[in-house]
Order: C-alpha cells, then structure tokens, then sequence
C-alpha cells in the first residue's frame, strides 16, 4: 500500500514521521516519488491511529488513487512556484509533461476533488512566495512582483488584496504587530 | 470492538458561538456545501477552553470563533489557545460584525487566520463558510505557513 504525504523538506517533519511510524510498529519504505510504502497487511486499526497522530503535526495520509494525483500536482506546482525558475514554458504544459497526463484531464481531477481550480492554485502559491519575499525584506514591491512575472505592480497589489482581502500594507502592519507582541 | 473507518478527506470543524440560531445557521449552512465534515458546536468560551487545554483532544482542521460572547470573549480565546503550542497550526477563523480596518488588522495580528464579517443571509454564510473551507483544505495540504495565512471576507 502507498501513501502519498504532504511534500515536506522539513527534516523536523521527516523525523517526527518516522518516529511514530517506528512507535507503532509499523514497516515503511520511503521511496524517491516521495511515497512511502507500506506492508499490505497492515492493520486498519494502526493506520487509523497513524493518521490521528500525524494529523495533529499537520500531516495528511493520501490513501486513495485520486487524492495522490492531486497532491502529486500540489506538490509539482509548489516546488515550481517555490524556487522562481525562470518560465521557459507555460505552466499546464509543464505539469502535463511530468505527469504524463493531459492539462485537461489534470484541471479536470484537481477542481473535482478540491473544488478549486489549478489557475487559482497557482494564485494563491504565488501569493504565498510574495508574503514570505515581503518578510523577507530584501526587495522591493517591484522587484517581487517582477520575480512573480507580474505585468506590474499594480497588477501585483490588486491580486494579492483579491486574494488575500487585506491591503500589502495592511499585511506589513500585521506582521509588525505580530513582532512587537512576540518580543 | 469496532474501530470507526477513517474518512478521508473529512473536514473536521469546531464552532464557538454562545448565539443558538447562530450556531444553527451556521450548521445549516454547511451542511447545503457538498463538504464532507464533521461539526462540534461550543457555546461558550469556556466550554471551548476546557476541550482544548486536555492534552490529547482531537484537532479539527478549522476552528470557527464568535468574537462577541459573554464571559469570555473571542479576543480572550484567541490569545489562550495561540498561547497553547500544540495548536499553532490550527487554523482559526474570527467572525465578527465589525469591518473596521484597525479590527481586522487587530485579530489577525493576535493569531487569526481568517477574518469574516458575519454574512447577512443564509446564502452568502453558505458561500463564506464552503470559500473558506476550501481555502483552508489547500494550505493545510500544501504545507504553507500558517503564521501568514490571512483571510479577510
């Protein structure tokens, strides 16, 4: 039987996964999709207690067919997004070519399943690479809506407040006060 | 003995309201989404507390939270469970009646994830609620930084 997990290349996660597979006993095999594999005979009643730990790290078990494709696409889109290669090509066409699998059925399995569509995905991913550049601090608005490949700034603002429902601004202002109340 | 099949892809949702109508729209509501969930009802701040301060009380993926209740407030709620490091990745939703900048940015700041200005009818409640669901399922399974997952409706 093959799971597929949320894409965590945090090693802390990793760890805490293979300490309650071990804990309860449970045979696994980590392989290089990411998967991981384990013994058909495992008992129901193990992975249900699996999936109630690991739910309270944030850790999601993808037991069925079509769950996995979806997150094979979230997991495919997010490191894209995550690691600003330059678009040699589009979007659909680059997931349709590491999936083996047409764009049209991919949006078609992702909106069924989440009820979302991928061009919205990939909105909301962005907007998530832009609010950790903005904490970051390095750049400028500029520069982090020209690293999006946004047509402008403008474009940029109004998508994020579309996306969000707060201002740029008023984003900074949170993650302000949220400093000064940690300190 | 019989062990319960686990439902995948289950939304598991919390709600504090101390307002019985409130909390039963908002059932009604959710329940007219085609997510498959499963609700607890809370109708007071302590109530909530006392549940999530037990060390090994299940997590729902969202927690839905009235801001105005008696005894304890929505604002006092928020900062006790933030305060509570098991729950940091839980997601938390304020519904307030105020849209007042200075509040949204106030609520958000002390640890809410998503800001909703309490809909006027049952059909916009139902649009929020199936929004903010979705919303939410596809940061918990993408693994985003819930310290800066904001939402304001």
């Amino acid at each position: 039987m093959r799971f597929n997990i949320i894409r965590h290349d945090n090693l802390a996660v990793m760890a805490i996964l293979k300490e309650q597979f071990r804990k309860l006993d449970i045979a696994f095999k980590l392989l290089e999709s990411g998967e991981i594999e384990v013994p058909d005979d495992t008992s129901e009643k193990k992975l249900y207690k699996l999936a109630g730990i690991l739910r309270n790290y944030s850790i999601e078990i993808l037991e069925d067919e079509k769950s996995q494709l979806v997150q094979k696409i979230r997991n495919i889109l997010i490191e894209l997004v995550h690691d600003n290669k330059p678009q040699l090509m589009t979007i659909s066409y680059y997931l349709s070519e590491k999936m083996n699998l047409s764009y049209g059925y991919l949006s078609y399995l992702f909106a069924l399943h989440t009820h979302y569509s991928i061009e919205k995905y990939i909105i909301l991913l962005r907007i998530e690479r832009a609010k950790e550049m903005i904490i970051e601090g390095r750049l400028t608005l500029k520069q982090i809506s020209a690293t999006l490949n946004y047509s402008s700034v403008q474009h940029f603002s109004r998508q994020f407040k579309k996306t969000t429902g707060v201002t740029i601004s008023s984003f900074k202002r949170i993650i302000e006060l949220k400093r000064a109340a940690n300190k | 003995m019989m062990v319960e099949k686990y439902e995948r892809d289950t939304m598991n949702v919390m709600l504090a309201d101390d307002d019985s109508d409130d909390r039963m729209f908002f059932q009604e509501a959710l329940s007219s989404t085609s997510i498959k969930h499963e609700l607890t009802l809370f109708k007071d701040g302590f109530e909530l507390l006392e549940y999530f301060t037990k060390p090994d009380s299940d997590l729902p993926h969202i927690l839905f939270l009235d801001l105005n209740m008696p005894g304890k407030s929505g604002i006092q709620c928020l900062e006790e469970l933030r305060a509570i490091p098991r729950l940091r990745e839980m997601s938390i939703a304020i519904y307030s009646t105020s849209s007042a900048d200075r509040d949204i940015e106030d609520t958000l700041s002390k640890g809410a994830n998503i800001y909703i200005q309490k809909p006027s009818n049952f059909d916009k409640l139902r649009k929020v609620i199936s929004h903010v669901l979705k919303t939410n399922w596809q940061f918990h399974m993408s693994g985003l930084n819930k310290e800066t997952f904001f939402l304001n409706i």
